[in-house]
Formats: C-alpha cells, sequence, structure tokens
C-alpha cells in the first residue's frame, strides 16, 4: 500500500469549507490525548476552552469584544495574504492605531462626543496606515523583504508605546505608573447593549466582513489582488501594476489594524499601558487563514479564535492550566490549517504496491 | 539465438491507465535493430506516456516490454540504461553556470575520472562528428549545442536503443541536417532508435518505419516513404486536414504598427536582451518572428505588449500614436492585444473561470468595469460568445481555466483577444502544444482577423506554421530582428543562417531588403 497525492482536475470546494471544521476538531481531539498524557483531565480542559465559552451565556460578551479586533485585523491581513503580500507587523500597527487615538483623546483635554471619537477612530486608521508605509515603501523602492519590516517594526512600535506612556502621556494622577490617563466617559465608544461591556467596535466587526465581501467579489480591486494572488505574471497581461497592489495591500491591512487598535483602546480598555498589546495583531493571522482569506471566513474564524481566548482563562480556574495554554490551541489550528490546504487541489489516494511479477527486474 | 529475426524493442498491448483517461491502450510494435522508427501523434495521444514506461519512468498498467525477445520489467531510467536504453528529453536538464564536461559527469551512472570521461567524449564526438567544447560554459551555448550534450551523454553509455522526444523542436534547418546524419549513422552501426515528432516531413525524411497513435490507440504502423504528409496527418487527427483558405490577392494597407530601434535590457542574468529592433506591419499583414527559443522572443512580447515598459516613447508606434511608455492596459485601450506564449499564469489564470479570465484582458476595452465594480453579467455573455465562435469545448462560462485541454484553452485565451477586435494582434507560439484541429481553428482565426484589417504579429519556433501562415517574416537572434522578407520569396537556406545567428554577414543576407514592396502575391 502506498499514499499517492493526485492533482484534482478542479479545486475542492467541499474541502475549502471542511478543512477548516475538520482542523478545529483535530486540534480538540489532540488536545484530549496530550493534557490525558500530561495528566490533567483533557476531556474537561478541551471542553472549558472550546465549548464553555459558547454554552454560558454571561461569557458571549467577552467573546464577542475579543473577537472583534480579531475581526477587523483578519480582514486588512487577508487581501495582502491573498496577494502573497506577507504583513507580519499588524501588532505593531495596532499599537500606533491606538496610540493615534489616545493621542487625539489626549489633545481633546476633556472634550467629548460623536466628533471626537470619530477623529479617534480616523486617527487610528491613519496611525496603522502610516506604520505600514514603512513596508511598502522598502518593499517597492528597494526590494527589502515586507516580513521582516513590519515584523521589526513592531518592536519598533512597543518602544514607542513604551516611551509615550512612560514619558509625555504618563498619567499625572497615576501613581508614577507607566500608563495614560482614563479615557473621559463620553470619550469611550457608546455601549450597544447596556450592561454589558459590548460596544460600537463589535458592530463594526460585525458588518465590515460584508463591506470586504463585496470588495473582493464585485470591484475591480478585488479582482486584481485574486489575480495577483494566483498568478502575478497573468496580472502584469492583464495590465495591473504590481507595486500598487503591494502598496495598496500593506496599507490596508495596517490601516484595519489600527482601527482594531483604536477600537479596543476606546471601547474596551479606555487606558494605554505596557500591557496593551496582547498578540491579536499575530493571533489575526490565524483567523486569516483559517477564514480561508474569505471576509465571511474570517468572520466566523474571529468568533471561534476568541472563544479559544476566553476559554483559556475559563481552564486556567477550572482545570488549573496556565492562561498561555489557549496558544498552544491557537498555533495547533494554524498548523492543521496549512497542513491540510493541500487537499483542496490534490486527493489521497490508496494504491496497492506493483505487482509482485516473476520476471527479473532489469539491471539487476 | 538469431538476434535478426528478433525485434530490439517490442511492446505487446501496454496499457497504461490514469485518473479520468485511458492514456495508452493495447499499443504493440516492434522495432528492429538498426531501425529508426517514428513514434507519431498529436499532443495528448500517449506517446510521452508510451515512452516513460520504455525508459523506466513509469510502469505499465497491462502488456509486457521485450528486449531482444526477453520479457524485461523496466524499474526505472537506470536500469534502462543498463539495458542500453538512452532518452535525450525535449527539455534539457542542464545546469547552466556549469561546464559541458561537468553537466555530462552529473548524469553519469558510473562515477569516472574527469581526464578519462574527456578522452572518452572527445572519441564520442569525433566519431560522430559532433562538435562541441567540453569546457564551455552551458549557458553560452545555443541550444542545439545545448542537445549535443544530451546526445553526447546518451551514447556515452553505447546505447542499443536512443529514444528521442521532439528533437528538432528548437533547432534550426542546418541543425536539423546535423541531427539526421548522426542518427542515420548510428542506426547504420545497429542502434536502433526511437524518434517522437509530429513534424512529418521529418518522419518522411528520416524514418524506416512510423507508428501512428491517436487517443491512447495505435492507429496505424506504416512506411512512411510511401505514405503522403498529409494522408500521416489525415491518421494522426483523424479526420480530414482543413487547409487555410487565405482570399487570394488580397492586398495589405497602409503600415500600422511601427517598431523603430526597441531596446530592452536583460531581465536576469540568463535573460535576452533587445537590440534595436526594427520592423513594420501594415493593416492586413501577417508578420511572422521565426528563431530558436530563447532569442529574445519572450522579452520582445512583453515590450509590444506593455507589460515592460521602454524608454523611448516613440520606439512603438500604431496609427503614429506613441505607445513606448503606455503601460499594459493603456496600449489595450489603443487597440494592441497580446497573447503570450505561456498559456497557464501568464494568459490566463488556470484557477479563475473563463468569465473571470475574459475580466483579465478585456474589461476595459467591452466596458465590463461600472464605477470600479465588475458587471459579471457581461463578462459571462462574453465568455459564452468565445466559447460558441471559437467552437470551444467547455461546460461553460464558469469552468475554470485550468479544467480545459491545452488546446481548448489557447482557442479561448485567441478568442478572447481576437473578439476585441485589436488593431494589432502579437501572439507568441500560437499552436504550441496544440492540436492539428484547434490549431487549424486558430490559424484561420489569425488569417479573418487580418482580413478585416488588423495588423498581426506572430512570433513562433514553428517555421512550417510561419511559411503557411505570413505574409512577412523575419528572424529573431540573440535579441536582434533581422531585416524582414516576403514569404514568398523567402529562401529556408537563408532563414536557418539567420537563425543560426549570422547576423551582420553580407554574404547570408545580400538578398534580404529592409523595405519590401507589399504588392500582393502572384
Amino acid at each position: 500500500m502506498r499514499i499517492k497525492l493526485e492533482k484534482r482536475p478542479e479545486p475542492s470546494t467541499l474541502m475549502a469549507f471542511a478543512t477548516p471544521i475538520a482542523s478545529v476538531l483535530l486540534t480538540m481531539a489532540i488536545g484530549v490525548v496530550v493534557f490525558d498524557a500530561l495528566g490533567i483531565k483533557g476531556e474537561k480542559a478541551v471542553i472549558d476552552i472550546f465549548l464553555t465559552p459558547l454554552l454560558s451565556s454571561y461569557k458571549w460578551q467577552d467573546v464577542a469584544v475579543k473577537a472583534a479586533p480579531l475581526i477587523i485585523i483578519a480582514l486588512g491581513l487577508s487581501i495582502g495574504n491573498r496577494a502573497q503580500v506577507w504583513n507580519i507587523g499588524a501588532e505593531g500597527q495596532y499599537v500606533i492605531g491606538a496610540l493615534a487615538a489616545a493621542g487625539v483623546g489626549i489633545a481633546a483635554g476633556g472634550a467629548g462626543g460623536g466628533l471626537i471619537i470619530t477623529l479617534m477612530i480616523l486617527a487610528g486608521i491613519l496611525g496603522g496606515t502610516f506604520w505600514a508605509m514603512f513596508p511598502a515603501f522598502l518593499k517597492t523602492r528597494l526590494n527589502v523583504n515586507e516580513i521582516l519590516t513590519s515584523l521589526m517594526l513592531t518592536y519598533v512600535a512597543l518602544q514607542v508605546l513604551g516611551y509615550l506612556v512612560g514619558g509625555p502621556w504618563k498619567d499625572p494622577n497615576g501613581r508614577n505608573f507607566p500608563a495614560t490617563a482614563p479615557l473621559q466617559p463620553d470619550q469611550t465608544l457608546p455601549i450597544l447593549f447596556p450592561g454589558t461591556t459590548v460596544h460600537l467596535g463589535v458592530a463594526i466587526a460585525v458588518v465590515l466582513p460584508f463591506v470586504f465581501w463585496l470588495i473582493m467579489s464585485r470591484s475591480v480591486f478585488g479582482f486584481q489582488i485574486r489575480v495577483v494572488g494566483s498568478a502575478p505574471d497573468a496580472a502584469r497581461h492583464g495590465g495591473f501594476d504590481a507595486k500598487q497592489t503591494i502598496w495598496l495591500s500593506l496599507l490596508i491591512g495596517g490601516g484595519m489594524a489600527g482601527l482594531a487598535g483604536a477600537l479596543e483602546f476606546a471601547g474596551s480598555l479606555k487606558a494605554i499601558n505596557l500591557g496593551f498589546p496582547s498578540g491579536y495583531g499575530f493571533t489575526a493571522i490565524i483567523v486569516s487563514f483559517l477564514g480561508r482569506l474569505n471576509p465571511i471566513g474570517c468572520l466566523i474564524a474571529g468568533i471561534v479564535l476568541a472563544v479559544t481566548y476566553v476559554g483559556g482563562q475559563v481552564a486556567q480556574t477550572t482545570v488549573h492550566i496556565p492562561n498561555s495554554t489557549a496558544g498552544i490551541f491557537q498555533a495547533m489550528m494554524l498548523f492543521f490549517i496549512l497542513a491540510s490546504d493541500i487537499l483542496i487541489r490534490y486527493r489521497v489516494r490508496f494504491v496497492g504496491s506493483p505487482k509482485a511479477a516473476p520476471i527479473p527486474a532489469a539491471g539487476e | 539465438m538469431g538476434t535478426e529475426a528478433t525485434p530490439r524493442l517490442e511492446l505487446k498491448s501496454i496499457t497504461k491507465r490514469f485518473p479520468g483517461v485511458l492514456a495508452n491502450d493495447q499499443v504493440s510494435f516492434s522495432v528492429q535493430p538498426g531501425e529508426i522508427h517514428a513514434l507519431l501523434g498529436e499532443n495528448g495521444a500517449g506517446k510521452s506516456t508510451l515512452v516513460k514506461m520504455i525508459y523506466g519512468i513509469m510502469q505499465p498498467d497491462g502488456g509486457e516490454i521485450r528486449w531482444n525477445g526477453e520479457r524485461i520489467v523496466v524499474a526505472n531510467p537506470k536500469a534502462a540504461r543498463k539495458l542500453g536504453i538512452g532518452m535525450v528529453f525535449q527539455h534539457f536538464s542542464l545546469f547552466e553556470a556549469m561546464t559541458v564536461l561537468e553537466n555530462i559527469a552529473l548524469g553519469m551512472d558510473a562515477k569516472i575520472p574527469a581526464r578519462e570521461l574527456e578522452a572518452r567524449i572527445k572519441e564520442v564526438m569525433t566519431q560522430y562528428g559532433l562538435k562541441l567544447e567540453p569546457h564551455r560554459i552551458v549557458s553560452t551555448l545555443s541550444v542545439g549545442e545545448r542537445q549535443r550534450i544530451e546526445i553526447v551523454r546518451a551514447l556515452l553509455l553505447n546505447p542499443k536503443l536512443l529514444i528521442m522526444d521532439e528533437p528538432t523542436s528548437v533547432l534550426t534547418p542546418q541543425e536539423v541536417e546535423q541531427l539526421f546524419i548522426v542518427l542515420r549513422q548510428l542506426a547504420s552501426e545497429g542502434c536502433s532508435i526511437l524518434y517522437i515528432s509530429h513534424k512529418l516531413h521529418e518522419i518522411k525524411a528520416l524514418c524506416h518505419t512510423a507508428t501512428i497513435l491517436r487517443g491512447g490507440k495505435l492507429v496505424d504502423t506504416c512506411n512512411p516513404s510511401v505514405e503522403t504528409s498529409r494522408s500521416m496527418a489525415e491518421k494522426m487527427i483523424g479526420g480530414n486536414l482543413k487547409t487555410i483558405e487565405k482570399a487570394e490577392g488580397r492586398t495589405v494597407g497602409r503600415e500600422k504598427l511601427i517598431v523603430n530601434r526597441l531596446n530592452m535590457p536583460a531581465r536576469s542574468h540568463f535573460g535576452v536582451s533587445l537590440k534595436d529592433i526594427t520592423f513594420t506591419v501594415r493593416e492586413g499583414e501577417i508578420f511572422g518572428i521565426a528563431g530558436v527559443a530563447g532569442n529574445g522572443q519572450n522579452a520582445l512580447l512583453l515590450a509590444l505588449s506593455g507589460e515592460t515598459l521602454t524608454d523611448d516613447p516613440g520606439a512603438i508606434t500604431v496609427d503614429g500614436a506613441q505607445l513606448g511608455r503606455l503601460t499594459a492596459k493603456q496600449r489595450r485601450l489603443a487597440g494592441v492585444s497580446s497573447v503570450p506564449e505561456e498559456r497557464n499564469g501568464h494568459a490566463a489564470v488556470p484557477e479563475f473561470t473563463l468569465a473571470d479570465n475574459s475580466v483579465l484582458t478585456a474589461r476595459d476595452r467591452l466596458g465590463m468595469v461600472k464605477v470600479g465594480l465588475i458587471d459579471h453579467k457581461a463578462a459571462r455573455t462574453y465568455a459564452g460568445e468565445v466559447i460558441s465562435t471559437f467552437a470551444v469545448k467547455a461546460l461553460g462560462p464558469g469552468s475554470t481555466a485550468g479544467s480545459l485541454s491545452g488546446g481548448n484553452l489557447q482557442k479561448y485565451i485567441m478568442g478572447r483577444e481576437i473578439m476585441q477586435n485589436p488593431a494589432v494582434l502579437v501572439v507568441s507560439q500560437p499552436t504550441w502544444g496544440v492540436d492539428a484541429g484547434a490549431a487549424a481553428a486558430i490559424h484561420q482565426a489569425l488569417v479573418d482577423l487580418a482580413a478585416a484589417g488588423s495588423a498581426i504579429v506572430v512570433i513562433s519556433q514553428d517555421l512550417d506554421e510561419l511559411l503557411s501562415l505570413c505574409d512577412t517574416l523575419a528572424v529573431i537572434n540573440e535579441g536582434r530582428l533581422s531585416p524582414s522578407m516576403k514569404v514568398a520569396d523567402a529562401d529556408i537556406e537563408e532563414i536557418g543562417l539567420l537563425m543560426g545567428g549570422v547576423h551582420g554577414d553580407p554574404a547570408a543576407t545580400a538578398n534580404l531588403h529592409p523595405e519590401l514592396a507589399h504588392a500582393h502575391q502572384a
């Protein structure tokens, strides 16, 4: 028996849908086995991480608030990933976006209201876009690998954050703690359902996937991104400018990350301290691939990843495993989804070994 | 044992199945010692699969292979070489940055000291009159010379059977003649040769026997010297061959596309730069560019289509408008369409539907875009029209381009450009890897487009194609284009010399004139 990969005549739609689901299920199954082997109740841990957040309604708001930034960042990254422009620096763009929004808040003094909030959001988008300009410029002008520059700029962004919250923007009433002053109540995003933490950013995260879906499927820009990603030579032949594609996909990725940062700041945290960067920018890469680079897929995958974040906290108290366990599950999901990608274009066949004929093989 | 009566190679009922296709269906034939045996068939007829099984790259699902009368299993190419089967592939496997000697040494199964190997190579070369300098770097060699490396590599093993896969597709007529001399000498010494080709006149000139395959089945084994090219072609395609209908006495109009001293630096280290390319194509004229592969054809197509831009806006003009600095999109709007050589991934996106592939190049000229949004309905309608007009075998506009056979996809791509009524159409290798039926349809469409007043440039390695299709011809060699010549007056010998690179030799190009009267052909 041999296992053989055979090219499918057409990419399988079934597999495009089935593999992300299978990846999540496989992650859960492996989780049970591994935790059992480690002497922890594996079944309980997996149920707490993947199901409890969904089954207990009081956890839903946590899931929604955590899913929002993941979805928004992943939408932007999906455009770049599709065009084979690899922006690994969404975390930095997210931080700069939040800082830009905070800057507007600080500049406004105590003033609040719709205008200030809108300006904060716009500043967030511009901040993230600005941070993505550097890799775009270096890539198009000097052909510097965007994976390296965007990732390195993330660490630069963290230094900027540290400098601002520990220096010029430090809260004067904060007992010398490195953090900005909390936003005034009328500077924060409106809450959608009174009594919960579900803010306007969640609504934006629900609407945006449909906007992106429309752009990707109907517009010439979406077409351009798809062609560049599938066949760069054909894109050139079709008259699409490769440098323009790199610029746009990086700037959109940065803009979305910046937007997510501003919303997280103005909607959830209300102040920026050194703990503000929570890895959403990196987790969103997983969301993007788990969602098959499809905007609606990102919406669903964002929720799944948010569940693991919330579930990780649940498992911490119930089966006493570290919160970072959720990270292991997230990494496993990315591993499985990337590994199973091949099933969309290939199918696995089991073939018998060639007939053992009683003839001496030549060359013996 | 009497070897005279025993065939060197005998295939009995060889069958090979791939998912969805029967590549070889009960194929039987035999090759005698010293026989040059042609394997003839269209693309996809199963020739390559058959020889891959003989050379041990694949195993047959049924049937048997006999070698000197004994039933054998050829486990792998190494085993085949040990038996005395050599093969020269269509696509060479050579390292560009290494010398001839190093390349040959790398391909040997046994490890032989360099000096001994060099002596043996020289011996083989003098024996067969193959000219090759063992210490030259491969990247500096012509395609013909590269093929000689592969032949020497095969001959070093003293083969009893030599398989040649489409050996002449990249050679000049003179190189073909040299190759035939070598093959005839080999055959006279008792080596059998299995010669795969679809060039009928070559088979008539060279081969003793021809086995014709169609759709995986053996159609006929015949004697090419008594068959006509036409009768063999009809057996090969299984029907009557259509000839191109060219309107008699058609005239060409005023100058349309003028390329004047077009220069373009090489895109990569091993690429070819274009040097002072100059030619003129008139309304209704089909202008052919002949040449051996890798002499700047791709660079020329990219420069004309606008995928690479020149610094001189006036290097390319259409109806007087300067296009040199315009992008691919702008040139399309100005009426210049193009079809690059590579279908998958350049002319079309394999995973996209045919409708989406029509958006790729037709969106601006046919108004498929309104305020930044694609009119998918218009794209589907247009794709449907192309499919029906050009008889493309596809389920519909929703089929992916990658699901079509090479010939059908090529018909679709040609149709997509032609139905936009371009003022100028530049095509590269329009019938490369396309079956004879589709090739005839594509040729007819080009002739019809020219008759409607477009200027057409056909870049092809297939000299026969150019001679039958074009009004005017020039030869590209190392990025330089020869003066144009009228096909009616063209001399194959001269074209061959130009393809081999005798530029600037006044003796060779004495009777070629850059400015030719376009009076109609008698």
